[in-house]
């Protein structure tokens, strides 16, 4: 009883903290212009609701119903009490000299306009969040389909609240109208959504979706899509993707094309890091690559006899593959951290190579090449966002097809066994030098392609473009997505990629929100969104062996020892 | 040609250490040779060295007449050696099936381009693996678990698989390391006769680490005894069991004065835990 206690109290002060901190560098306040659901629900409270609803989950987790309630309302009541002391501290010290946030908006937003001096006002935060700490400790005592449907519903709603710009634009006035005020969404808008939503979720997930086979082991498979519906989905994708940029509008195309390139570099990438298991930091490079040898073929500033870029495409690719071929010779020997150290290296060296002085009459040093040409099919010129997410959609199809296909070919299989465990690969006729260097260099081409059309959309390559955060954002998409699963590769960029340019205004706070998720994910569900079976084998070992075989080995010639001594 | 392999003058050192020591092993087809030595003795390294983990400082090791001192590990394994290992080393996370296709890898010859273009070819080639693949964990008895996950395996499938995927090399000489440690009796009367089979059937030449004395002496065509790294006695089981330098190795010195008759090495088992 106590110990469960004390776990709960941990967890509010621990979640109290996490409160502190994102209050203190603005995130709420900031997130509290941004009203959501009716007047009062704003992005600010969201946060915070979210917050105390990871914790009292923690905390309630694994308790039996009462105490997970308890724990749930302790734990939530102590960061309420945690903000309200926060509240009094700004009051009464003027600490806005040190912390930039400590601002009266914050304790108005903490008070709920009620100030500290109204008793309500400081009694008001412990009820609410001991209240919504109860409501997240009854989820964790919750059957888990449940669990999910209401989590789903939630994150979906509050998502579409978010988005509220873009699903405007999208719907008639008179829908609109119903769901959507000016800044976010009505009361019963979004209430409808959510039990749509909820009943939606919930239908899938104890039913499942309509032609797809459950896996007969939920740890270890996967499920599989039965034959006529497979071509259904596939349709229905096809034509979802091929009218996209006809009713969505420029912004949101443009994003698209933006996920795009990420998803093509990621599915490169995958090949490297997910099948052949090599950590590679340094893959913008191979972007870099691509986009710069499309620079100086195509433009007219550093080529006087410019070329198309229909003709610079393959030699941009050619050119990625051969620096993959490069890179991989003197990293072959390289396993795990030195192999990242040595990757980060070899992309640092590219980037400033660009960004050298020496290099600038070729190069354009910082301020890079200009006036990079635009495909073109007779004499259309294909340079609106509109018609380059065409260009980007065929390059994702073929990037998805060549991982695909790889993955469960010949070689794909030694990329695994190397990926398990590189001596016995070898010491299965792998020759790990090819294998290696295919997987490097496969990954360079799908890189440098991806490199070569972002050159020709946006028209001009600076080095600022091929920054180390382009690796990492690509390594990161791939981790939520899930290693080595080429659907997580679509999740992954769709949420680490569409959703940042999306929500453009808070990009202030977008590494911090995207190191939280990246922590909370390791934690909660490190195969990532959309697993893959192997790798979801990796990190879930607690399974059970399966029983022994009992069909004798034997025909004939058995010396059965073992029956005689039973006869004895 | 009179052996599948031979050793000849083979030392082997770490840093001060020598693991093998001048060490002449010849190895004659379609026999099973043990290779059999108290802990230490050097037989995991000898094993090291004729499948290139290992490259011996001195001396030359020959497969069918071909020196292969030197040659990387899958070069190797392309000659036509495939081994098991003390502590199984499966491809742990992967099907059953796939730890078998990927032992396989040497004898395909499809190219990228003919598994992205899915090529006639590349379809005939990967139905055949795969039809091979379900023949080989037939034949060591492992038919029905195509799709289980290696690591769930009860502990005799892994080492079954271990052969299976090892067979997938279609290896002249097959090294087998302890393949009964940690079995129950009857799984290792299995092992025994698939052993058996491998070279009766799949006139295969086996090499193979054994603790187990009782094993030794009941499959062995030939016995070589190693401790410290250097041979001490080879022959025939009958003379093994004899022989007055092995009791000697196994029991010390005291064993040997103290008896008449020595014992029968078979009763004389050092203790035959796993050492993995």
């Amino acid at each position: 009883m106590t110990a469960g206690l004390r776990s709960a109290v941990q967890a509010g002060l621990l979640g109290g903290l996490v409160a502190w901190h994102a209050s203190l560098v603005g995130m709420i306040e900031a997130f509290h212009n941004r009203r959501l659901i009716g007047d009062t629900i704003t992005l600010g409270y969201i946060w915070l609701a979210g917050i105390v609803i990871l914790t009292a989950y923690l905390a309630a987790r694994h308790k039996p119903p009462r105490m997970a309630l308890l724990s749930g309302g302790i734990a939530g009541g102590i960061i309420g009490l945690s903000l309200v002391l926060l509240a009094f501290l700004i009051n009464t010290f003027d600490l806005r000299a040190i912390l930039n946030a400590a601002t009266p908006n914050l304790v108005e937003l903490i008070t709920f306009n009620l100030g500290v001096t109204n008793p309500l006002g400081d009694f008001l935060p412990i009820v609410v969040g001991a209240c919504v700490g109860v409501v997240a400790g009854g989820l964790a005592v919750l059957p888990g389909t449940w669990q999910r449907t209401i989590a789903t519903a939630l994150v979906v709603t509050i998502m579409i609240a978010l988005l509220r710009d873009i699903f405007v634009a999208l719907l008639p006035d008179s829908v609109g109208g119903f769901f959507f005020t000016s800044r976010g969404m009505t009361i019963p808008g979004a209430l409808f959504l959510l039990i749509v939503m909820g009943v939606l979720v919930w239908l899938v997930a104890s039913y499942g979706l309509p032609g797809v086979q459950p896996a007969a082991d939920a740890a270890t498979g996967t499920g599989r899509l039965e034959e006529p519906w497979k071509i259904v989905y596939l349709a229905v994708a096809a034509a979802f993707l091929l009218t996209f940029p006809l009713w969505s509008g420029q912004f949101l195309t443009n994003v698209t094309v933006f996920v795009g390139l990420y998803i093509i570099m990621g599915l490169g990438l995958s090949l490297v890091i997910g099948f052949a298991g090599m950590l590679d930091l340094g893959y913008v490079a191979f972007y870099a690559i691509g986009a710069y040898t499309m620079a100086l073929l195509t433009s007219p500033e550093v080529n006087p006899a410019p070329w198309s870029f229909w003709a610079a495409l393959p030699v941009a690719m050619l050119t990625a593959f051969l620096a993959g071929v490069m890179l991989g010779m003197p990293v072959l020997r390289m396993r795990g951290d030195y192999l990242a150290i040595a990757t980060l290296g070899f992309g640092e060296i590219i980037r400033i190579l660009a960004l050298s002085d020496s290099l600038k009459p070729f190069m354009g040093g910082a301020q890079g090449i200009t006036r990079i040409a635009s495909p073109q099919i007779g004499n259309l010129v294909l340079d609106s966002p509109e018609q380059i997410y065409y260009l980007v959609l065929i390059g994702c199809v073929i990037a998805w097809f060549v991982a695909a296909r790889l993955k469960t070919s010949r070689l794909g299989r030694a990329w695994m066994a190397i990926r398990e465990d590189e001596d016995v690969a070898q010491a299965m006729g792998i020759n790990r030098v090819t294998a290696k260097l295919l997987a490097f260099a496969i990954g360079a081409l799908l890189g440098g392609m991806s490199g070569a059309i972002f050159a020709s959309f946006v028209g001009s390559v600076v080095p600022l473009s091929f920054a180390l955060l382009v690796s990492i954002n690509v390594l990161a998409l791939i981790i939520v997505g899930g290693m080595g699963s080429l659907p997580g590769v679509l999740v992954g960029a769709l949420v680490l990629v569409g959703l940042p340019e999306l929500l453009r205004e808070f990009s202030d706070y977008r590494l911090l929100v995207y190191g939280a998720v990246l922590v909370v994910m390791m934690l909660f569900r490190p195969e990532g969104l959309w697993p893959e079976a192997v790798h979801r084998r990796e990190l879930h070992k607690e399974t059970v062996p399966l029983p022994e075989t009992t069909e004798p080995v034997t025909t004939s010639t058995s010396v059965s020892t073992s029956t005689s001594s039973v006869k004895d | 040609m009179d052996e599948v392999l031979r050793a000849h003058h083979v030392t082997k050192r770490f840093g001060g250490l020598m693991a093998i020591k001048n060490l002449d092993v010849q190895v004659r087809p379609r026999s099973i040779h043990s290779v059999i030595g108290p802990n230490g003795a050097g037989k995991t390294s000898f094993f090291n060295c004729i499948t290139g983990f290992y490259t011996p400082e001195e001396g030359e090791i020959t497969f069918l007449g071909r020196p292969i001192r030197g040659l990387r590990l899958d070069q190797i394994a392309r000659l036509g050696i495939a081994r098991t290992y003390q502590n199984i080393r499966l491809f742990s996370n992967l099907t059953t099936l796939e730890n078998v296709l990927i032992g396989m890898h040497p004898h395909l010859h499809t190219t990228p381009f003919d598994a992205l273009l899915r090529t006639p070819r590349y379809r005939r080639e990967e139905r055949a693996a795969e039809q091979e693949a379900q023949r080989l964990l037939e034949f060591v008895g492992m038919h029905g678990k195509e799709f289980a996950v290696a690591r769930n395996l009860a502990y005799g499938d892994q080492r079954r698989l271990e052969i299976a995927r090892a067979l997938a090399l279609r290896p002249r000489l097959l090294l087998l390391d302890e393949p009964t440690a940690g079995m129950n009796p009857r799984e290792t009367e299995n092992m025994i006769t698939l052993t058996r089979r491998l070279r009766d059937e799949l006139d295969i030449t086996l090499l193979l680490i054994e603790h187990d004395m009782r094993v030794v002496m009941t499959i062995s065509d030939e016995i070589t005894v190693l401790d410290f790294g250097e041979k001490i006695a080879e022959g025939r089981p009958q003379e093994i069991r004899a022989d007055p330098r092995v009791i000697e190795a196994y029991l010390g010195s005291a064993a040997v004065e103290g008896h008449d008759r020595p014992p029968p090495v078979g009763n004389a088992t050092p203790p035959s835990t796993p050492t993995a």
